[in-house]
This record gives C-alpha cells, structure tokens and sequence, in this order.
C-alpha cells in the first residue's frame, strides 16, 4: 500500500506495526526512502543482539519503489539499546563460591544457552565439577540427553528425578531461563529451600516470576566461561548423586509395551536410537511435543525446533521447511499430532514442490489429545470437541494428493519397516502416520497449578487405560 | 502508593503507543501520563504516575527501560523531586457566593481564568494532593466540568536540572 493512503482505510491497509507490537521485539514503519537502508540495519541489529527477538519491518508500496543512492551504514548507535554481555565479576566470584560449597546443586538450562552458543561451556562447567543439569522445553539439546549428568526435561511432563532435584537443591543456577509456569508450577513451593542464582541476559526477567538471591545480567555464555574458570574445586556431591538415582529408579520413564498396541513413546525411542540423537526435530504442540521431549535423546544444541511458551499448534510443518533450507545437509524430522498437522497441512505442497526430503510424521490418536488429557483429570472427562475420529481426512490419501510419498501403521512391529522406507526417498518429502493408542496420556504431570512435589506419575482413573 | 517515574525517550513514530501498550498488556496500572518535549530536540520526556507493590513497580520501571526507544528511566518517588500538576475546574456561582468561591481559589494560589453569568473557570497548579484538596473545597459549590493534566515532574538539584538530558545523551 502506498504511504499517502495509510488511516484512509484503503484496500488491504491493517495497521501492521500496530498489530505486531506485542509479538515483536521491535517494529519499523519506513516513510522515507532515505531512511531504509539505516532501518534495515538496526531490525538486523535489534533482531540478532541482546536477547535476540523478530523485528518487523513494515515498508509501504511507494517506499520499496522510489530511488536513492544506496549506503548501507557499517555501524549502527541506538541511545536507548545497549545490552550488557558480561556479568558483574563480584557476583559470579559469589556465585562460583555458593557452586563450589553446594551439597545439592542442580543446573537449571533454558533455550538461552543455546541461543547465546553457549553449550561448549556448560559442558565444560557441568562435566568438571559433576554437576547435574536438567533443562527445559527450549533448552533441550543445549547438554547431551544421553549423558549420565542430564537429568532430562524438568517441569510440567518432565521427569520425576528432575522435578525432585529441583525440589530438594540447595543450590539452583539458572541459566539463561526464565522460570516459566510450565517449569515452576506453584511458584512459592518451587525450591523453596534453594539459594537461586539466575543468569539472564534480559534484566526484565530477573525477579519477574521467582525472587532470586543472585541475579547475573549478562550473556549466558560468558558467564558460564567465567563461573567455570572461578570453579577450583568441584563440590563434593557423591550423596546428592545417589539420591537423584535412588529417584530415577524409584520412578522411572516407562511405558506399557507388551499388549502389541502402538503407542508414541515407542515411535520416538525408535526414532531417537536410529537417528543417534542428531536429526533434527520440529515438533508442534500436544502430547506428541512432550513425549517428543521426553523420549528423544538430543545431542546436539539446534536440533530442538518447537513453539515452546507460545503453544502455537500448527508450527511444525512450515518450521520444518524453514529448518531445510537452513540446514539441507540435517535429516529434519517434522512431527504433529493429528490435530495440529491440519492447521498447515497445505504447505505439504511447498515441501512437494521444492522436493524436500522431509519426513513428516502424524502421531494420530484421532483426539487433540492434551486437551483430551486435560478434560480427563481436571474436568471430570467431560470431553468436549477434541474426538477428531469422525472429521479427520486420510492422511495417507491427502499427503499423496499433496506429492508426497506416504505410509501408516497401527503396529509397533512396523516401526522400523517405516522408517527404512522412509528414509529410502531422498527426493520428496514423506508422510508417515502412525496410528497410536486413542487415550493414551503424558504422564509424569504436574496439573496447572500444583507444586512439582504434586507431580501424577500414573492415571487416576484406571478403567479409562 | 503511588509512585512517579520519568522516562525520557525518543521522539519516534510510536514510541508512545509502545508505552500505552506495554501498560495494558502487562495489566499495570496507570494513574497519570503526560508526555512533553525536552531541552534536546528528538528527545522527549514522559512522566508516569502509577500504583502497585514494589514486585510490581520493579517490573514496570524494567520493563520500561526495556523498550527499544527507551534512554532513561528515573524512578522519582525514591529522588527529591518536584512534581506539579495543573487542573482547569469549572464552578457553579450563586449571586451570593461568588466572592467566597474567589476567596477559596485564592488560597490556593488559584487564578481565575473564565467567567460568564453561571459559572467560574479556575486554573490551579501545584502538586496532586493540593489539587484534590481544591477540587473537595469547591465540590460542594457544584462542579460543572474539570481537567487535570496528569503530574509532571523533575529531579531536584540545580546542576542535574541542567545537565540531565544533555548527560544522558553524551554518556550513551
């Protein structure tokens, strides 16, 4: 739209810098040509420095027509924007020292050590000092899942040694996380005991869900290089060690397998072994994203794609695509549940069109199965439009309409049979379905709410298995 | 209780709908913004009078130096600062009561700036509470209409009066 018809109403004309300033972390309206190439320097600037976040351009019709001469500035100075990279020494000096005399330590990991390219130090930190680390959603990937260090996922579904170490630490350094409900739960039952060290890049989420006794403002990845150069000693923790297994054999992660029925848990672990831990996984929103978490044993950081404290259902297919082409050497994995690969099944076109070796996979239990879930334990299973089995279309049919290859199964004995032939196309993208127990559901949980010490480790209601 | 915060910001396109926008999203409240120039041109300086406890505050005055377009923000309830405010009253007059009227305005430094056979116009300044001290004196008399700007305020202290702005723009 040209610039001399912005407020009039025009054809197609939505207040677009209005409508994305909560969702961005910045936006732009050019209204000079002049001002562009400056403009699109600091969105790249804004966008990639300090924590990094999508910064939206908007730059009406006659803008992207009209000429100027062209320099582009080498630097960029914004008055109101200076990020600070490195923590204060005297407090990582404290926090170092509160580390080295821990008796029950826990490394609490968010997506910021994988965005600051962090993770070299963290192993570094964790491994010389024996220390364990679990990490959320968004930091999965940052440490290796199949290290005897990882505690796994902590959290909402994440494991019940996790949730407990969390609970029972004397020390929690949080690093580059932001103490999210689904991590929490009932904030003031949350290591209500621990002293807590949080490393955050943005001062904002200091203090802003759990009061901290240590705030370090800073880049999460020079922090930890220089926690792990003020660590002389490591603490002693071997006590602390055998507690934290004492829980993972009291509670393990396991799963019904021996009634011959196909369940995720099993797609995944299969998956995750034949993969080795280093394909690259997009998964969307629901019950298939937390077993996904669970099960799947990342070893490299950037192999965690997922829409984490957003929730938006209907990420993993075009994400997938856009994880391709930043990565075409990476076998991608896209995987939905049945409901969230029909809010963009049409992009199936655009990975057929391209010929994008994708395999999507559909873990269709014909429900939108954490909502089931949900309604099941704390709506008294009132199940209310989340039984897709009467609405949901062939997927095998409607993928190979779409150009792709595809395959589905309900037996687990044809799990692998499934995977070999998908792995086989090297031309087209691949649909698989996988046709799961209906009313199978992700345990452990924590409900809404609860303290993590409230976590379900098995379903009440035992006629509904 | 309420606090005074003063934010000096860029003059951009937005910048102050980014401000409004931050409030109703977060769901803090707001008791008063007023937004002005400065000294430095393309330099602008709002100040906000809020509530809330201090977990609450803390994360207002945060996430206000979040903002992009943000340079400076001075949390004024923990300074010596002066903070006025100016309010334009509209008072009923009987034939009997109009110089009582006058003479209460007067206590207040008040001036009257409006006049017709009905009605008084009062312009008062000075800081909030004085204000609402006003206002419930003449209450009684009937309020036609009022308009209160909303406090402005600044940081005691002659050379920080001075430099403040200019500092901050050459520190940054």
């Amino acid at each position: 739209m040209p610039s001399h018809l912005i407020g009039k109403d025009a054809f197609q004309e939505a207040d677009i810098v209005g409508i994305t300033r909560p969702i961005t972390k910045h936006n732009f309206l050019v209204r000079d040509v002049k001002d562009l190439a400056m403009t699109i320097k600091m969105a790249f600037y804004l966008a990639s420095t300090g924590k990094p976040g999508p910064v939206l351009v908007d730059i009406p019709k006659d803008i992207i027509a009209n000429k100027c001469a062209f320099e582009y500035p080498e630097t960029v100075e914004m008055r109101g924007y200076k990020p600070n990279y490195h923590g204060h020494s005297s407090q990582i000096k404290k926090a170092a020292e509160k580390l080295r005399n821990a008796k029950r330590p826990v490394l609490y990991v968010g997506g910021g050590v994988i965005m600051s390219g962090g993770t070299k130090e963290l192993a570094l930190l964790a491994k010389e000092n024996n220390l364990p680390v679990t990490m959320t959603l968004q930091g999965l990937g940052a440490f290796p899942g199949t290290d005897d260090l990882s505690l796994g996922m902590l959290g909402m579904h994440g494991t019940y040694w996790a949730n407990m170490a969390v609970n029972n630490c004397d020390v929690l350094v949080s690093l580059g996380a932001r103490f999210d409900d689904r991590v929490t739960g009932k904030v003031d039952k949350f290591a209500v005991d621990a002293y807590k060290i949080h490393v955050d890049i943005d001062p904002a989420a200091i203090d802003k869900n759990v009061v901290v006794d240590l705030p370090i403002v800073g880049d999460v990845k020079h922090v930890i290089a220089e926690l792990a150069a003020e660590m002389s000693s490591a603490p002693h923790i071997n006590d602390w060690w055998d507690q934290i297994n004492a829980w993972k054999d009291e509670c393990p992660m396991d799963y019904e397998d021996n009634d011959g029925l196909l369940r995720t848990e099993m797609v995944i672990e299969k998956l995750s072994e034949r993969t080795k831990g280093e394909a690259v996984i997009v998964t969307d929103v629901g019950q298939h994203q937390m077993w996904t978490a669970q099960y799947y044993k990342y070893a490299h950081p950037r192999s965690n794609l997922t829409s984490g404290g957003l929730g938006t259902m209907g990420f993993s297919v075009p994400a997938a695509i856009g994880a391709y082409f930043a990565r075409p050497d990476q076998p991608i994995i896209s995987i939905s549940g049945d409901g969230g690969f029909q809010m963009n099944i049409q992009e199936l076109i655009t990975a057929a069109a391209y010929k994008l070796p994708i395999k999507f996979i559909i873990i269709n239990n014909s429900f939108l199965g954490m909502v089931r879930q949900w309604q099941e334990l704390f709506h008294a299973e009132k199940f209310s439009f989340t039984d897709l089995s009467a609405s949901n279309p062939d997927f095998v049919k409607v993928a190979e309409a779409m150009g792709c290859v595809a395959y589905a199964t309900d037996d687990p004995k044809e799990i692998d049979n499934m995977f070999d032939k998908a792995f086989a196309v090297t031309d087209r993208p691949v649909v698989l379905e996988f046709k799961v127990v209906k009313e199978n559901m992700v345990f452990p949980m924590v409900p809404a709410g609860g303290a993590l010490s409230d976590m379900m480790v098995k379903r009440l209601n035992p006629k509904l298995m | 209780m309420k606090r005074t915060i003063s934010v000096v910001l860029e003059n951009r396109f937005g910048a102050f709908n980014r401000i409004s926008t931050l409030f109703s999203g977060k769901g803090f409240n707001l008791h008063s913004i007023t937004i002005g120039e400065t000294e430095v041109p393309g330099i602008s300086r709002m100040t906000l009078v809020t509530t809330g406890e201090d977990k609450v505050f803390d994360q207002i005055v945060k996430q206000l130096n979040r903002l992009i377009d943000t340079i400076k923000v001075v949390d004024l309830s923990k300074e010596h600062a002066v903070a006025r405010e100016l309010a334009l009253i509209t008072v009923h007059y009987k034939k009997g009561n109009r110089s009582e009227i006058t003479e209460l305005c007067r206590l207040f430094e008040g001036k009257v700036v409006d006049i017709n056979n009905k009605t008084l116009m009062f312009e008062i300044t000075g800081p909030s509470d004085k204000i609402d001290a006003a206002i419930n004196s003449l209450a009684p008399y009937g309020i036609k209409e009022m308009a209160r700007s909303g406090a402005i305020a600044l940081k005691r202290g002659e050379q920080e009066r001075q430099l403040a702005t200019k500092q901050l723009i050459n520190h940054s």
